[in-house]
């Protein structure tokens, strides 16, 4: 009953995205005036419809309706609720449910609050979401329906996979598909300006809290998946380039740059049709992604069904939605009015340059990961590494690094650059300082740039707080300051690892020790350990940091019975300088045991630095959203007293 | 610098077809990549030729084991991959027994699976096999094609794959199944 | 600066970011070309070997009877062939799990000599992950198992 509820729901939210649709066209005609009120409230009631739809497959896995095909393919009556409840997205069915409710809700949101846009403005965005929403609507309905009934109930669920049942899998892939589909709101306000020609400041305060509020959730995203990858892969490694990794950094990339170019549009009103144009590319980028770890396109570390029937859906959908986008943006951005200008030494200028250094970076990611599909075209098979993205993305990011540091310096309009160079001084030489301090040490040059352009951005990112009065600073500011300040501490982290980590793989005795940096490494003995559903060898490593207390570490080797599998489980220990990563291998030959261990002085900064990224931006959001809330509050004041004088 | 009148406002047109057009590249790039014959991992390309050879033990107590001679003679043959680890697989075993009832001869492949497991398994989900045949290396698996569990190959009386069904058969694929089963005949 | 307050700074503005971008796109195109890693299987790595040095990725089976660890107990050696031609691999690290003889392998490395030094092995990881490459190496591997069971 739930289950055919659900359907029907969906089915009516689908109808009322039509209606959202062809209203919203008709409504921005002379003739179509009477339609113009029907648009906010069909937009509210189909992101309510899709909630419903929503919360019905939540209640079917929360009851284990094993007569739902998805929930018997996907749950088991055994899992503990939590899993149940996760078990709703964790599969191809729910996750684009999970997307439309997102968009569709995200939309009724903007119905509901949006009031400084122009009416029509506002309209063709509301038409232009329910169009992109459309599309989701029939690839849900028509080829990947969630609330699908078995002929006869299944006896009991096939997910039990104990594998999957990690909390870190269970709400990571949620948490950036926020961020993927927050970016749909941005197209959809980039495509209605774009309709009816209007960007400017008031376009760009709306679309500004959506971004960033979609930006936060994919920092923190890709911040937790990069720490996961990390502790669970056993590599000692942070971040592969693999497909699936990079098909989140690039909305990263590109809703980061919209990010900044928003901000010089809502202050300055310049940079219009690159705001446009970035808007579009953001989601873009989302719908890429998406269509490139779904199709099975690119293989990749990571496990995601692939069926090429429905990469052929996905893919008519890019080409509709992007193509579309971008032709409408070829026809209108020429004749969208040029903005105000600026000068060479400008905080435009240093947005604008770090926008193009952003969307560099972009464009050597995505032809990398593309880059084996098109070689295959030729019958030549390779592989994209490391090797490829690091030094190339570094070229691009060095620079950046600089003008961040500069950029919110600068006055908007026009700057000297004499002006500012003094204040410049203290971070130019503590970077110098430390540049000069890591090629003494013998450090390569890329991590010795990335060390001192760190060590200078952090400094430099705190500048913009001097001679405030802090209690006063404004919220966006401390936002700009800590997710600057952030990126420099993530960046610092990143080549600290990258320049003094020290990986030893050694075969030890029980009793045997290692020197590993300044760790001793003991392996005092291998017992055999059991778990609910596995049984695991375990080695016992007492680690003693430069000759001090020992702290025992227990990596071990699990093997799964049901379904078979193995898995290794490192071991890790923190200090404030640096974290030891400690794998157990297997049995070599005379009782000796293989090991690996790392020592990592300052990599937990990587993902401090991501997490102060997403708090910064989370500081900004708050700033903006309590003024926006005050204009409203204001306006709403306003109309009242002209209504009470008005009578 | 005080060109007053020149001709800008046509180059930047020009440059704004640049993302549709680059957008374009990247469309028919992965429009090949979809098409691409090796990219469906489905169409077996053991189709049209004779299994490999191979003999496995029994994986359970009362099936005898497997090996590819028997495919030889007598009538067409399903060859089902399965494994009591796999969830899919239960949601097919009442059309496995569907099969079985209107007469097609299944053969079963359990795949890295535990005895005990397999029998738990086959003694909640019904037994269409007539042997069992053990695969702790997916050995038979790789040899024949196979990317995953379950999966089941039509096989006729000259030891030849005729046609391969990738998942769980689900009750639409049984009429499907016996179709290709009866053409296998010939 | 005016020279940049004038009329055309759209037109500045636009000749940059496409500078920009066309110099990443040659940047890109120039690293790639350098730095993707080549796909080789053995009897192609026998017939045109890659300069010494150079990072390329070997597929092909485990030699039955080839796997020898060093007495250091964490090096490895073994033989990968594909029915025509073999190629000595060392490799020092942990295995991964599925990683037997008989089975596929591709390895990630170098040519030292005539040894392939591997940094890092890619088995085929229970369904969870099939390199691009071992999908048409499934193929070859079953030729070579119908070919060695005959």
């Amino acid at each position: 009953m739930i289950a055919e509820l659900g359907l029907a729901v969906l089915w009516m939210a689908a109808a009322l995205a039509v209606l959202q649709l062809v209203a919203g066209a008709l409504a921005l005609r002379p003739q179509g005036a009477a339609m113009r009120g029907v648009v906010r409230p069909v937009a509210v009631m189909q992101g309510v419809l899709v909630a419903l739809a929503f919360a019905a497959l939540i209640t079917l896995f929360i009851t284990t309706d094993l007569s739902v095909k998805l929930v018997a393919e996907n749950s088991h009556s055994a899992k503990p609720l939590i899993f149940k409840i996760a078990g709703t997205w964790g599969n191809h069915e729910g996750s684009m449910l999970l997307w439309v409710t997102i968009m569709s809700l995200a939309g009724a949101f903007v119905a509901l609050v949006e009031k400084r846009l122009a009416e029509n403005t506002l309209l063709a965005t509301l038409a232009a979401q329910a169009f992109v929403s459309l599309g989701f609507y029939a690839f849900l309905l028509l080829s990947s329906n969630p609330f699908a009934r078995l002929p006869q109930p299944a006896p009991e669920g096939a997910g039990l996979n104990p594998l999957l049942q990690d909390i870190g899998l269970a709400f990571h892939p949620p948490t950036l598909y926020v961020g993927y589909v927050g970016l749909s709101i941005a197209f959809s306000f980039a495509v209605g300006a774009l309709i009816t020609r209007d960007v400017g400041p008031a376009f760009a305060r709306a679309m500004r809290p959506w971004v960033l509020g979609a930006w936060i959730f994919l920092t923190v995203g890709i911040t937790a998946g990069s720490y996961w990858a990390y502790y669970t892969l056993g590599w000692g490694g942070w971040w592969f380039w693999d497909p699936v990794e990079n098909a989140s950094l690039m909305p990263w990339l590109a809703a980061t740059a919209l990010l900044h170019s928003v901000s010089v549009l809502a202050a300055r009103n310049a940079l219009r049709a690159w705001t446009v144009m970035l808007g579009v590319i953001a989601f873009s980028m989302s719908m890429v992604g998406t269509f490139l770890v779904r199709s099975g396109i690119l293989t990749s570390v990571h496990a995601f069904a692939v069926d090429p029937a429905r990469g052929s859906f996905i893919l008519a959908l890019l080409a509709i939605y992007i193509g579309g986008a971008l032709l409408l943006f070829a026809l209108r951005a020429g004749t969208v009015t040029e903005g105000a200008r600026f000068a060479f030494v400008s905080r435009e200028a240093a947005l604008v340059f770090n926008n193009v250094m952003l969307c560099g970076i972009l464009g050597i990611v995505l032809v990398g990961t593309l880059y084996p599909l098109l070689t295959e075209a030729f019958g030549v098979k390779v592989s994209v590494g490391p090797p490829y993205f690091n030094p190339v993305s570094a070229i691009f990011a060095f620079p950046m690094l600089v003008v961040m540091a500069v950029g919110p310096l600068l006055r908007w309009k026009d700057d000297r650059g004499g002006r500012v160079a003094p204040i410049l001084a203290v971070p130019a030489l503590v970077a110098l300082a430390a540049g000069g301090a890591a090629l003494a040490a013998g450090v390569r040059l890329l991590p010795t740039l990335g060390l001192a352009l760190g060590a200078g951005l952090a400094v430099a990112s705190l500048l913009p707080l001097r001679g405030r009065n802090l209690r006063r600073t404004p919220l966006p500011i401390w936002g700009m300051v800590v997710s600057h300040l952030g990126l420099a501490v993530a960046a610092m982290g990143m080549a600290s690892e990258s320049a003094f980590s020290i990986e030893t793989l050694a075969a030890l005795s029980p009793g045997e020790t290692r020197q590993v940096g300044p760790y001793a490494l003991t392996l005092d003995r291998i017992d055999p350990v059991a778990g609910p559903n596995w049984t695991a060898l375990q080695a016992t490593v007492s680690a003693r940091y430069a000759g001090g207390e020992a702290d025992t570490l227990t990596p071990q080797a699990r093997v799964f019975a049901n379904p078979p599998g193995t898995r290794t489980e490192s071991a890790l220990k923190t200090r404030w300088n640096g974290q030891l990563y400690v794998v157990l291998g297997e049995e070599a030959q005379d009782g000796r045991w293989q090991m690996r261990f790392w020592w990592k002085p300052f990599v937990p900064l990587i993902w401090l630095g991501g997490l102060l990224v997403g708090l910064g931006g989370f500081l900004a959001l708050i700033g903006r959203v309590a003024r926006d809330v005050k204009r409203l509050v204001a306006i709403d004041k306003i109309a009242f007293r002209r209504e009470r004088q008005g009578r | 610098m005080s060109e007053t009148v020149s001709p800008p406002a046509k180059k930047p047109g020009l440059a704004l077809w640049l993302p549709l057009l680059l957008f374009g590249g990247f469309l028919a790039l992965v429009v090949y990549g979809l098409v691409r014959p090796d990219n469906r991992e489905v169409a077996s390309t053991f189709i049209g030729k004779p299994i490999p050879a191979f003999s496995l033990p029994p994986a359970s107590a009362d099936r005898p084991g497997l090996s590819n001679a028997q495919f030889v003679g007598g009538k067409p043959r399903l060859l089902n991959i399965f494994a009591s680890w796999c969830g899919p697989c239960a949601i097919e075993s009442s059309q496995l027994a569907q099969l079985a009832k209107a007469g097609a001869e299944i053969d079963g492949v359990a795949i890295r699976d535990r005895k005990d497991d397999l029998a738990r398994f086959l003694a909640a989900n019904g037994n269409p096999f007539a042997r069992i045949g053990q695969d702790d290396l997916s050995k038979v698996q790789i040899g024949i094609g196979s990317s995953g569990v379950p999966e089941t190959f039509v096989v006729d009386a000259h030891g030849v794959i005729r046609h391969q069904h990738i998942g769980a058969i689900m009750p639409e694929d049984v009429p499907v199944i016996l179709q290709k089963l009866k053409e296998a005949e010939q | 600066m005016s020279a940049i307050k004038a009329k055309h700074q759209r037109l500045v503005l636009l000749v940059i970011a496409l500078a920009a971008l066309i110099g990443a796109g040659l940047l890109a195109a120039w690293a790639l070309s350098k730095q993707a890693s080549y796909f080789y299987v053995p009897s192609d790595l026998v017939a045109h070997p890659p300069e010494q040095g150079r990072a390329v990725r070997l597929g092909g089976m485990v030699q039955r009877g080839s796997i020898k660890t060093m007495p250091d107990g964490v090096t490895i050696t073994f033989v990968v062939g594909d029915g025509k031609a073999t190629v000595p691999v060392r490799y020092a690290g942990i295995t991964p799990d599925l990683f037997v003889e008989g089975s596929g392998v591709v390895a990630e490395g170098r040519m030292e000599g005539t040894t392939f030094v591997a940094d890092n092995l890619l088995a085929k990881h229970d369904e969870k992950y099939v390199p691009r490459e071992m999908k048409d190496m499934t193929q070859a591997q079953a030729k070579a198992v119908v070919a060695e069971t005959k």
